[in-house]
Parts: C-alpha cells; structure tokens; sequence
C-alpha cells in the first residue's frame, strides 16, 4: 500500500514536470492558473493548453494502457520476455494509418490516425485466430509465432507501401518512432475510455488470469474456464495498446520493462500489480518526452527512443535478476 | 439399509475415457463416499490419472458420467462446483518469484467475483489452510527457494484454501523421499479425520497406500480388479492380475495394514 502510494508520488512528479519543462517552461503555479482561469492572451497558458496538456493526457493514456497490457501479457503467457507487441498491434496499426495516408493522402494526418485501432485490434484479433483461439488450444508457442508471422507479413507490406510513395514515407518515419508530440490531432477522449475500459476489464478478471497462469488442469480444476479467459486478456491486450498505438505511435520497450518493475513493487497479486503498472507506465512515458524535450536543445528526442534507451539497460538489470530454473 | 437412491459422494457410472477405438478404461463403475480417504493404485498406464482427471471433470467421459452427490459433474456450473471439490494435478505450473503466500490465496479463485475485492473470510481460509500444512511460517519465502517437500505442502495449501469438501490428488508423493512422502499422506489424513475431507488419490506406493486409506481402488490393464478395504484389495491374486506381481501379503507388524513382500 506504501509503495504504491510511493508511486502515485513519482506519478504526480512526472505530471508537474511534464507540464513544466520545455522550449518554454512554465512554472507549476502559472500552468495551475491557466487551468483554473485561462487567457487566451498569454502565450504560457496558450503553450499549456494547445501543447502540454494534450501531450500528458496522451503520455497517461498511452503508457498506463501499455503497463496493464504488458502485465497482462507476461501473467498470462508465463513469459517475463513477452511484450503487447506480439499480438501485432503495431504492425496492424503501422498498416492501417499507411492505407489510410495512400487512399485520403497524409494531408489530413489526424483523421487517418483514427485508423490506427481499428487496424491494430484486427491484426490481434487475426493473431488469436491464427494461434489457435477458435478451438481453444491457443498456447504462449502458438501465439508468438502467429503474431510472429502476420508482423512479417504486415511490415513487408508496409515497407513495400512506403517504398513506392515519398509522401508516406515521410509521415511513417515519423510515425513509426513513437511519440507525444501530436497529441492534440489525435483521438484522446476516445481512447482515454478505450484504455479504461480495458484497465476496469483487466482488474475484473485479474483472479481468473492469475488461476489461468497456473497452468490449463489447476485453473480448471479452480472453477475457470480458460478458454474463455484466455480470449477475455486477449482482449484486455488489444484495447490497451491498440489505444497507446492510436495516441502516442509504437512506444518501444514500456509494455516489455513496466512489468516487471510493478512486481517488485506489488508482488504476485494481479490487481496491485495492474494498478501499479498503470501508473508506473504512464510516469515513466512522461518522464520520457519530458526528457526528451531538455537533452538536446532546440530539437527533441521522440518519447519512443527515450524508452528505448533508458528502457534497455532497465530491461538488462530486470533479465540478471531473473534467475533461470527458479520457479517450481 | 437407505432406500436412497442418490449416493452421497462421489460415484462413475459405466465410464469409458480415452477414444473409442482405443479406451483407457472402459465401462468402469465405482462408488466413492464422502468422508473417506481412497487411493487409486495401479501399474503404470492403467489409466489412474485419467480416470482422476474425468472424476475432477477436467476430462469429457467418451460414455457414461461421473456423478456427485446425484448430479452429472459435466453438466454442472464449474465453477460452483470448484466450491465443492479442489484438484491438485501432477504437474502444476508456478510464476517465477511467487511466494508461498501469494500462491496460496490463488485457491480462493472460486470465491472471488468480478469486483469482489479480497475478503476476511478469504483470507483466514488462507491462514487456516497454511496452518493445516505447517508452512505458516514460510508464507513469505519465494516457492522456488523451498525444498520438494515444503513446495508439494504449499501446493496442497492451495487446493486447501479452496475449501472445498473434496479434495482430488494426482501422485502428490511422486518426487518426494520417503520422509516426505509419509509428511504429505499423514497430512491429509489428518485433514481428512479431523474436517472430514473427502480425499481420493492417485498414489504409487501399495504399503503406504494401505497404511492411509480407507478404500483402495485397485486397476489392471483391463480395467477394475478390485475395490473395497485395503485387506480386501491387496490379496496376492490382486496382485497377480493387477500388476502381474508375485507378492505376499502379511500385516503391517506397526499398523497391522497389509505389507506387500515382492517375491
């Protein structure tokens, strides 16, 4: 209980500096005045409203959503290395925004945005079938190779795509690193509900999926049916990062790293581990691009390669602690 | 004699398990009370663990049905009916890093609801449960750091904090030295006498068998060779058409349970 309010703590430190720091820093007393009383003549409160908050909604949504589905992933699948990614999120949304940007053209990049979850929840949805999910044998092998080969499939579509067309090359590079930055064109409110419905379905069958990691014979024999579980966390998977995918691009590494660093705070108990992966995901995310604004000024660094170089070396100190042949 | 018709535990009733062409066992019926303790013993690939496996519905029957207390198991709400009966497989899986503790309160998965958060009755099912097991002290300790034996007493925990009336076990004894073995069987006895579980095992050790059970459920190749006390199963023709051992049987000279001396 302490040490999730010690991260509810980080949280709020990642909020106040997220909407601080920047080209043009903004003290916390002016960015609370311009919620409270806002004037659309003072170009701080302006930098507030049309760039930072949108930018920290996005940065709570996309990386509270990839904590659950990350976590909700490796219970399931038994596997500390299994990442949302496999399920072919991002390739299927990488698919749908480029077929989108070739038939309307990347003018109108926001609304081709709306693409990206219907893309990445078909590509899951085609993964679970692939792995076996209609007759109920879908096991962790099974998954990783479908997601496995339609990612293939999708991602040399993709690059034949971007090959033929500049214009979409452009916009996918710029894509596809992941970031903040255009969150005020992207469809906030709506994954903001897709997410937490996501997040309240994930803590609703947390014990279900804990009894599921047991093994397929115990879980049954504790009153689950596994299939059923199995397609409900699946789904938890898909609306969490299709909706971090919608908002923010593939962020690298934060579904991968969240996990484990939100069982040494919460141990084996399902729910305090989601909730602690929601809020760890979405402080370390905004840590990221409020980071990723100061390290090389004027430019910034993209928050999706800010997680991957500050992700790696934590995902190399999370896999020396992991101690091969320990469990029973 | 009860005219009832509807025994009161649990009962197969013309069970055949495996595919038709091939059964593992074919047309078996056997009664199994409530408030006993029962093995199931035979040699290896007699279908002991199947035939477990169909009585815990984790396995469809190719014909005729388990039963408990009256009720097709098949056709009952799984999960009510965790409530009434708890299985402990051969090879559960546990996450990396789990404590004991956290392991255990898994059992409570049947009593738990979509938004139930974690009630006082789960948890002093949890801390009674690992009393009954004496691993109280070791709730905190990772499962992967405790010896085979300490880890197959959590496991039973589990299933134990299940609270369910009757308790099913896959070859709990199977991995563990003699001590142990004996540590696990004299434990469920004791959960058995003195809360009145019902619990049915699938064991390989015939004189401990004997020593800690009630009933024996002796299998063949062919299917059933005997059930009933253990002085009525474990007779050297048994033996015989069972395993197709040539064995004496004397008393226990501790217990005065039948002793199986190979010969």
């Amino acid at each position: 209980m302490i040490r999730l309010l010690g991260l509810c703590a980080l949280l709020a430190l990642a909020l106040v500096l997220a909407l601080s720091v920047g080209a043009r820093p903004v003290t916390p007393a002016v960015a609370l005045e311009a919620l409270r009383a806002y004037d659309p003549t003072n170009p701080d409160h302006v930098t507030m409203m049309a760039i930072r908050l949108p930018r920290l909604a996005a940065g709570l949504i996309a990386g509270g959503a990839l904590g659950i589905a990350g976590t909700v992933m490796q219970v399931m699948t038994r596997n500390p290395l299994a990442d949302p990614g496999i399920l072919g999120v991002n390739s299927g949304a990488a698919f749908a925004l480029l077929i989108g940007a070739t038939v309307f053209g990347t003018a109108g990049e926001s609304s081709v945005a709306l693409l990206t979850f219907p893309g990445a929840a078909l590509a899951s949805a085609l993964v679970f079938v692939l792995g076996g999910g209609l007759r109920g044998d879908v096991g962790p092998v099974r998954l990783t190779l479908a997601g496995a080969a339609l990612n293939a499939l999708l991602l040399s579509l993709v690059t034949a795509i971007v090959l033929v067309r500049q214009d979409t090359l452009d916009m996918f590079r710029f894509w596809v690193a992941g970031s903040l930055t255009q969150a005020d064109s992207r469809p906030l409110a709506e994954m903001a509900l897709i997410a937490g419905a996501g997040g309240l379905f994930a803590l609703a069958i947390a014990p279900q999926i804990e009894a599921l990691s047991l093994g397929s014979a115990l879980s049954r024999g504790l009153g689950t049916k596994p299939r059923r579980v199995q397609a409900a966390a699946l789904a938890v998977v898909t609306l969490c990062t299709g909706a971090a995918v919608a908002v923010a691009g593939p962020i690298a590494f934060l579904g991968l790293m969240v996990p484990p660093l939100a069982r040494l705070v919460a141990g084996h108990a399902l729910r305090q581990e989601l909730v602690a992966s929601a809020l760890l995901g979405a402080a370390l995310l905004l840590f990221a691009d409020t980071l990723g604004r100061v390290v090389m000024p004027p430019a910034e660094v993209r928050a999706g390669i800010m997680t991957a170089l500050i992700g790696g070396p934590v995902f190399l100190w999370v896999a020396r602690r992991l101690r091969p042949g320990a469990s029973a | 004699m009860s005219l009832d018709l509807h025994t009161s535990g649990l009962r197969a009733e013309g069970l055949s398990l495996g595919y038709a062409e091939r059964p593992v066992i074919s047309e078996l019926s056997l009664d199994l009370p409530r408030g006993e303790m029962t093995a199931i013993l035979g040699p290896n690939g007699c279908g002991k663990s199947t035939l477990l496996r169909a009585m815990a519905r984790l396995l469809e029957p190719a014909a005729g049905r388990v039963t408990l207390d009256g009720q097709d198991i098949h056709r009952r709400d799984t999960r009510a009916l965790a409530r009434e009966m708890a299985i402990l497989p051969q090879a559960p899986i546990a996450p990396e890093g789990i404590t004991v503790a956290d392991l255990v309160k898994r059992g409570r998965t049947p009593w738990r609801g979509l938004f139930t958060p974690w009630r006082a009755e789960d948890a002093s099912a949890c801390a009674e449960a690992l009393a009954a097991v004496q691993m109280t002290a070791f709730a905190e300790r990772p499962l992967g750091e405790l010896s085979g034996g300490q880890r197959q007493r959590a496991w039973i925990a589990l299933v134990l904090a299940q609270a369910a009336p009757l308790l099913l076990l896959d070859e709990p004894t199977t991995y563990l030295d003699l001590v142990h073995q004996i540590d696990v069987l004299a434990l469920l006895r004791r959960r058995n006498r003195e809360a009145g579980i019902t619990v049915i095992s699938v064991l390989h050790d015939l004189n401990l068998a004997a020593r800690f059970s009630d009933r024996l459920v002796l299998l063949g190749r062919d299917g059933l060779v005997a059930t009933g006390a253990p002085w009525e199963v474990l007779t050297a023709d048994n033996l015989q058409t069972a395993f197709g051992l040539a064995a004496r049987v004397d008393p226990d000279p501790v217990t005065g349970t039948p002793m199986i001396i190979p010969l």
